[in-house]
């Protein structure tokens, strides 16, 4: 029964944390206290939390079920772009009704359909909302979308891969592959997306002109909290039982999973989906805190990020993922945007803005060579759960035992 | 006796080269086998063709009372069938405890959803005691499969595979490197295993073979070369040859 206890530790700890977190952000800030956190603060916080459920997703998808996915941003995006349009869409259906306000006559349907139009698409040349916004002007069918659009493409993508015994690497690239094609597909004017201009003006909620930009701002950190607990619930009770065992046995030898009965396939295909519709989510909930998304951020390198956060924070344990993300992202956006301290070299300054990416990378080979265990190993040390240190002799009596390097990882 | 498992006529070749040619073989539903051959024979190759690894290029393979072929199915369905396979190497899941490993292995419902919602019952942590005392594991439970010593990973493999409840149980090579105390406790798992269901071990050693005390199939070039009693086989001068004749 300990051990059952133990499971449950990090989780009680976790949402707790989160608890503290929010609440104190919110007494801080402009809309609810004296305004030390402002409110460009506040969103910056709100999005990492969301960042932080993304990376929760990839971990199970990479640190549990070894599915190294290098195309989960895809879904993220796709999310954003899902409740993109119906924000779009909405806030300018107000503006155009606003606008025939003083004409005598009422405006007819048609009309206000070819105003929303002009007014969106005009920045590519376009005067027709192309088919795929059919459901823009229904926040509900938008709502199903942001499920629907990356669940399905997940669901598609995945049968086809994990079918055909796609792994390991190949796997990788094919996921890169699809999220680079999702990329330039968005990049083209006539796709109906706006090209690489993407849907701008996000933070403004229709219907909510009078709600001041401080409030929302916190709104959207409770919705964004609330979902990473959600989703850290979620994930925990996943991995937590014979579900998790399954999952970390299709990690460490697929083929012997298979051969005790359980349809690997079946289980990757679920895992992937479900991840990618908890990335869909994600991104919903993130992009209206950005208030604009372009093609660039469904770009592979994107994905690749979300890799690296998992690789710093600790893979194979669900908080690794979140302070990952948390960490990378907040010191990221800390070092580019032009608050870090120039160096002085005498001979050569150091601009944190261009060399930031440097350090990220050599800290991203440090860790995968010094600390395979991320930050989250830390807690390993804490805990008193330290690996075995016997100076590279086997652990057990003979070949077949454990290594202690495979120990270590 | 009718069959529990029925292959006959299989072939198959690997870019030209035979390695199961035109090969049958029988064994009924509480039954201990022993194959034996030389490297290369096709003993592997055989096991692979049984638990769907790999399809023949021709032949039939049959299971079970109706008959159901087994080359349409996917490894997993023919695990839930009721076969079971342990490997050469021990292939246990060393990041995770003993009692983990079992309870994965436990018969229940394998689909993911099932799976999702399973929560062990009272009986299923006496089911995984039941078997760990079976294998002599039962202080381990607690511990990671990665830190029992080889001759343990092979019992807890053999653990898990009868936590399945197979109907056939195909152990590959299951004596390698193990002590004489450690063989004779896999002798006794495996000769009490196939009271109540089909046992095929795959072995090298003879030593082995004759504890286990069973009829021998030895295969030769991917065919059958001849079956019956050990001391029948060893008889045989093309066994002899084939053993000792190179």
């Amino acid at each position: 029964m300990t051990i059952v206890s133990r499971r449950h530790t990090s989780l009680v700890i976790f949402l707790g944390l989160l608890a503290v977190f929010t609440a104190a952000v919110t007494l801080l800030s402009e809309a609810y206290g004296p305004g030390l956190v402002s409110t460009s603060f506040v969103k910056t916080l709100g999005k990492t939390l969301c960042l932080c459920l993304i990376a929760l997703a990839m971990d199970v998808v990479w640190g549990y079920t070894g599915i190294l996915s290098l195309g989960h941003m895809a879904f993220f995006g796709l999310g954003g772009y899902m409740i993109g349009m119906w924000l779009m869409y909405a806030r300018t259906e107000d503006i155009v009704t606003a606008s025939f306000a003083n004409s005598p006559l009422p405006p007819t349907p048609e009309e206000i359909r070819t105003g929303i139009a002009t007014q969106i698409f005009g920045v590519v040349g376009a005067s027709e909302l192309s088919p795929i916004w059919a459901f823009a002007h229904s926040f509900w069918a938008q709502l199903a979308l942001v499920v629907l659009v990356p669940g399905c493409l997940a669901l598609v993508f995945g049968w086809l891969a994990f079918r055909s015994r796609v792994t390991g690497v190949y796997l990788s690239i094919l996921t890169q592959a699809m999220t680079l094609a999702l990329a330039l597909w968005l990049f083209q004017n006539d796709s109906g997306l706006r090209g690489n201009n993407g849907l701008s003006g996000l933070q403004n909620l229709p219907g909510a002109d009078a709600v001041p930009q401080s409030l929302i701002s916190v709104w959207f950190l409770w919705a964004s909290a609330a979902a990473l607990a959600a989703g850290y619930v979620l994930f925990h009770w996943m991995v937590s039982g014979k579900f998790g065992s399954v999952l970390c046995g299709i990690r460490d030898d697929e083929a012997r999973v298979r051969f005790l009965g359980y349809p690997v396939e079946g289980y990757k295909l679920f895992v992937f989906t479900l991840t990618a519709v908890v990335g869909g989510l994600a991104g919903a909930l993130y992009y209206p805190q950005a208030g604009i998304i372009n093609p660039a951020e469904v770009a592979p390198i994107a994905s690749v990020y979300l890799a690296v956060w998992g690789a710093i924070g600790g893979r194979g344990r669900l908080y690794g993922a979140v302070i990952g993300a948390a960490f990378v992202s907040l010191l990221s956006s800390w070092f580019t945007g032009g608050r870090a301290p120039d160096v002085n070299l005498g001979f050569y300054t150091i601009q944190w803005v261009d060399w930031w990416l440097v350090v990220l990378g050599l800290s991203f080979v440090a860790v995968t060579i010094f600390a395979p265990k991320g930050i989250g190993g830390l807690f390993d040390l804490v805990e008193g759960r330290r690996s075995p240190d016997r100076k590279g002799a086997p652990l057990g009596p003979d070949a077949g035992a454990l290594r202690e390097r495979e120990a270590v990882e | 006796m009718t069959a529990l498992l029925e292959v006959s006529g299989v072939s198959v070749s690997f870019d030209g080269f035979r390695a199961i040619n035109n090969l049958s073989f029988e064994i009924g539903p509480a039954e201990l086998r022993a194959i034996i051959g030389p490297n290369g024979a096709g003993k592997t190759t055989f096991m692979d063709i049984v638990t769907g690894k790999t399809r023949p290029d021709s032949g039939r393979v049959l299971w079970g009372e109706r008959s159901i072929s087994l080359l349409r199915l996917s490894e997993s369905q023919i695990a839930q069938a009721g076969i079971g396979r342990k490997f050469q190497r021990p292939t246990v899941f060393e990041d995770q405890t003993v009692a983990d490993n079992l309870m994965m292995a436990l018969f229940r419902p394998r689909g993911p959803l099932r799976v999702l919602l399973f929560r062990p019952a009272p009986a299923d942590h006496a089911r995984v005691a039941a078997l760990a005392e079976e294998i002599g594991l039962q202080d381990a439970l607690p511990r990671k499969a990665g830190e029992l010593s080889h001759g343990q990973k092979q019992w807890l493999e053999i653990g898990m595979l009868l936590a399945q409840e197979p109907r056939l149980l195909l152990v590959d090579e299951p004596a390698a490197g193990m002590t004489l105390a450690e063989r004779e406790h896999t002798t006794r798992l495996l000769v009490e295993a196939a009271r109540t269901r089909a046992v095929v071990v795959v072995e090298h050693d003879m030593d082995f073979v004759r504890r286990l005390d069973c009829r021998v199939t030895v295969l030769h070039e991917g065919a059958v070369l001849a079956e019956g009693s050990l001391d029948f086989v060893t008889r045989n001068p093309q066994v002899i040859e084939v053993y000792l004749g190179r």
